[in-house]
């Protein structure tokens, strides 16, 4: 922490909980209000950073996070309020202009142009010191010096799409601290990275922090948010909720923030009898995207009443398995999908749905709907040629309205009516509607793949009941998550998956966050050297 | 076929490929910049072809290929000028509204044509070939490499410079990331729109040079005198893998191919009723390498996708 050398200029904050109202204050966004037609994005929302501190902004999609920071960054203008820096009103109009203010940004979706080397990028819109010639070799250099400082090791020469997840967020990271950033804003950093990657970046954050720093730290993740957090605002439908301190609060009491109502964030799971092996997959091999081998020989089991869930860092192969089972990726020879007793590894995606296979994709607008087509016409996607909605190659629009409303209600999707294109609906009831039109047909397997990324915690404790409930008829459910606490919150047993093999099984109750993200990073002790056992029974 | 194996044939066909490729390699080299900033550019041929009667009509009536030159690339930098307005500053579809440029040069140029000249007369004087002191007298290769015109000998030397643009300088560096992923050149001030109005503003002018380099080696103007060659030099940028080297590679394959065929017609080894057959030969070619070249190269990310903050 820094030392008061400032006069404290802390005090309109004087009343908010927390410690050290004597570190100058960085950042003071005081009454921002933002509106678009028919929506209050922002509304009287205060935020300030003080020197040092990380500063959690907490909130649903939606919330106005978003609007908040592109409004910092001089990419909305607010129709009320100010913004000051250092106790002076800041006029931003572009995000280089907030980069000149002192300001940096680390995007959740890179900002890094993969064909370009980490000096390239870095050296992006900056003056070259030798005018119309780029300065790479100086530019190397200075990253060098930072990266050592920072403990951010990256090669300045390489491009930067060969680099792993982890490494493109040092890249950001850089080429904010090159750019001298005193006040940076983090959005959802680690929900790309690995339990060690994360830890690795919070030992960075930190590090960052004593040196004076100011952070915004935007995150759904609620054990991270408080871990790392000096303070935490919560925002729900454009207003702040909430602000407070990790030791003064609760995660449930910042999902209630949030949502605005109590939120079950670990969904309860009543014993279930494992029934017979109903997804038997044996030396499935997949290649990835660039033809090489993304899954390499998995075996797993997935009985009926038990949800098994993958954990990896993403691009494991966790993607290319459940593409492959639900038929939209070519399977190698010698592969085998058995799917109640019939090996599915070569038939065509109806087959594999005929004979009980449900998916929802991890695309949910490409793979999973149809944004452009109605609720109506998604939810029946599947089955608009079966012949209780197709009589004689016509639609029996009667039929496919019944079924659609009863769906819409049965799943609590909120939509104006089943005619509404899936494109206007929020993340989380397309969801549902993927949901219900897949569940609707009954599956006894299904493979579920992120089905609450983006989707805000309500819709996703919904969806998590469902899955819960399905497990409870008897279907046998391979289930990709969105993180780690999805996994051991939803999962019988946990298979981890690192570079294309599922190198342990493990039961839920012996699942320990540490050890899986080591397995998830490649790190296996002797007991775990070679891929565990994979047996049938949870 | 044994009449065209003989040493002198080689040589003539060699010179006369590289004096063909010229064109292509102006046009493709533009192409190349304007495409690593993420703007396909289709109106090349017509932009050409209206270049090429602008040239063509300033050495016709003032017999001063300097001026002829020059005026061809303002003409390319003016169509430049229109074609940023509405794909980057109007943010129209990059396809459609080359095309649109295209037929506009096709139908203008012939209009141009038409009234104001009428029956196609030569020009006082083409681009004369200058022997490069010293190297023009070797044997041969001299004959072959060293006796061109200036706007074969430029067209060549723009090679480095454009990589030399591209790897070494700041702006060069910015169309590369402006093509791969605007958003991010954006957020670090980059001005896109900057950018990719100067990358087109630059392709255009080279295709302004490349109908002059056209019209003012062969001497002559009429209706379509690019016959789609604007097309193919878009075609090559694909091959070309996007690359100023690979662009050169593909202007010089299709200059050489145009001159076997043209040997082959004047020598009568293929019958003039099967010359049209041997005219498809560069089409050929040019999907048999973008069939191979499928999904070996990939094109800048951000190519005709216009770019708008959100």
């Amino acid at each position: 922490m820094s030392t008061m050398d400032q006069p404290d200029i802390a005090k309109s904050d004087a009343g908010s909980p927390g410690s050290g109202s004597t570190v100058p204050v960085m950042l003071e966004m005081k009454g921002i209000t933002k509106r678009f037609p028919g929506v209050l994005a922002n509304s009287g929302v205060d935020l300030d950073v003080r020197e040092g501190e990380v500063h959690t902004l907490l909130g649903e999609n939606g919330a106005g996070k978003s609007t908040l920071m592109k409004i910092l960054f001089g990419l909305y203008r607010p129709d009320e309020g100010e913004v000051l820096y250092r106790g002076e009103k800041l006029v931003i109009t572009s995000p280089s202009e907030a980069i000149d203010a002192g300001i940096g940004m680390v995007h959740q979706h890179f900002m890094l142009v993969p064909t370009l080397t980490v000096a390239e990028n870095v050296a992006l819109g900056l003056k070259s010191s030798r005018g119309v010639l780029t300065d790479l070799a100086a530019v190397s250099k200075r990253i060098t010096e930072i990266s050592e400082a920072h403990g951010l090791h990256v090669d300045p020469a390489v491009e930067v799409w060969r680099l792993s997840v982890g490494e493109r967020q040092r890249v950001e990271i850089i080429k904010a601290l090159y750019r001298n950033a005193k006040l940076l804003v983090l959005d959802e950093p680690t929900a790309v990275l690995t339990p060690q990657e994360v830890d690795d970046l919070f030992v960075i954050l930190r590090r960052m922090t004593a040196e004076g720093r100011g952070l915004i730290f935007i995150s759904h993740k609620l054990h991270e948010v408080m871990a790392l957090s000096d303070r935490i605002t919560v925002l729900r439908n454009g207003r702040v909720t909430g602000q407070t301190v990790p030791a003064e609060t609760s995660r449930e009491q910042l999902a209630e923030m949030m949502v605005g109502r109590a939120v079950k964030l670990t969904p309860d799971r009543p014993p279930v009898d494992a029934g017979v092996p109903r997804l038997v997959i044996r030396d499935l091999r997949v290649s990835g995207d660039r033809g090489t081998g993304a899954v390499e020989g998995v075996d797993l089991d997935v009985c009926g009443g038990e949800i098994v869930g993958i954990a990896g860092v993403s691009g494991n192969g966790q993607r290319e398995l459940a593409e492959a089972v639900a038929g939209l990726r070519p399977t190698q020879a010698g592969s085998h999908i058995m799917l109640n007793d019939t090996d599915i590894a070569r038939c065509d995606t109806r087959t594999r749905r005929d004979l009980g296979l449900g998916y929802v994709s991890e695309e949910r607008m490409t793979d999973g709907a149809i944004a452009e087509f109605s609720v109506r016409e998604n939810l029946i996607l599947v089955d608009h040629g079966a012949e209780k909605f197709t009589k004689r190659g016509l639609l029996n629009f009667k039929a496919i309205r019944e079924q659609s409303e009863a769906l819409v209600k049965r799943f609590a999707v909120k939509t104006p009516s089943i005619d509404t294109p899936a494109a206007s609906l929020s993340g989380g009831n397309i969801q549902k509607v993927i949901l219900a039109r897949e569940l609707s047909a009954e599956p006894t397997v299904m493979v579920v793949a992120q089905p609450t990324r983006g989707v805000d915690i309500g819709s996703a404790e919904y969806i998590h009941s469902q899955l819960i409930a399905q497990r409870g008829v008897g279907t046998a459910t391979l289930l990709i998550p969105e993180d780690l606490d999805e996994v051991i919150g939803l999962s019988d047993r946990i298979a981890v998956m690192f570079e294309g093999k599922v190198v342990a099984v493990i039961p839920s109750e012996e699942a320990e966050r540490d050890k899986i993200g080591l397995l998830m990073a490649g790190v296996f002790d002797d007991e775990s050297d070679e891929p565990a056992e994979v047996v049938a029974e949870p | 076929m044994s009449q065209f194996f003989t040493l002198s044939v080689i040589v003539s066909v060699v010179a006369s490929g590289i004096r063909l490729a010229t064109p292509y390699l102006l046009a493709s080299l533009g192409e190349t910049i304007g495409q690593r900033s993420g703007v396909l550019n289709l109106g090349v041929d017509g932009t050409m072809v209206l270049a090429a009667f602008a040239a063509y009509y300033t050495a016709l009536k003032l017999d001063n290929l300097w001026l002829a030159v020059f005026v061809a690339f303002l003409v390319g930098l003016l169509i430049g000028v229109i074609y940023a307005l509405i794909t980057v500053s109007l943010h129209a579809a990059q396809g459609i509204s080359g095309i649109g440029i295209f037929l506009f040069g096709l139908g203008f140029s012939d209009l141009l044509f038409q009234v104001w000249v009428g029956t196609p007369l030569p020009i006082p004087s083409k681009l004369p070939p200058l022997g490069i002191p010293g190297l023009s007298s070797i044997p041969q290769l001299g004959d072959a490499l060293f006796r061109h015109n200036l706007m074969t000998y430029g067209a060549f030397l723009l090679v480095p410079v454009v990589i030399f643009l591209l790897q070494k300088t700041t702006f060069g560096m910015n169309v590369r990331a402006v093509g791969e992923n605007p958003q991010a050149a954006d957020s670090l001030g980059v001005s896109v729109e900057r950018t990719r109005v100067v990358a087109i503003l630059l392709g255009s002018s080279a295709a302004g040079l490349a109908g002059a380099a056209l019209v003012l080696q062969g001497g002559i103007f009429q209706a379509n005198l690019t016959n789609g060659l604007g097309f193919i030099a878009v075609a090559i940028v694909y091959f070309g893998a996007w690359r100023p080297l690979g662009a050169m590679a593909g202007s010089l394959l299709y200059g050489v191919v145009n001159a076997i065929v043209l040997q082959l017609k004047a020598q009568g080894t293929i019958p003039r009723s099967a010359s049209d057959l041997a005219a498809m030969a560069p089409a050929v070619i040019t999907i048999l390498a973008l069939v191979f070249l499928a999904g070996r190269v990939k094109a800048p990310a951000a190519l005709t996708k216009p770019f708008t903050r959100h």
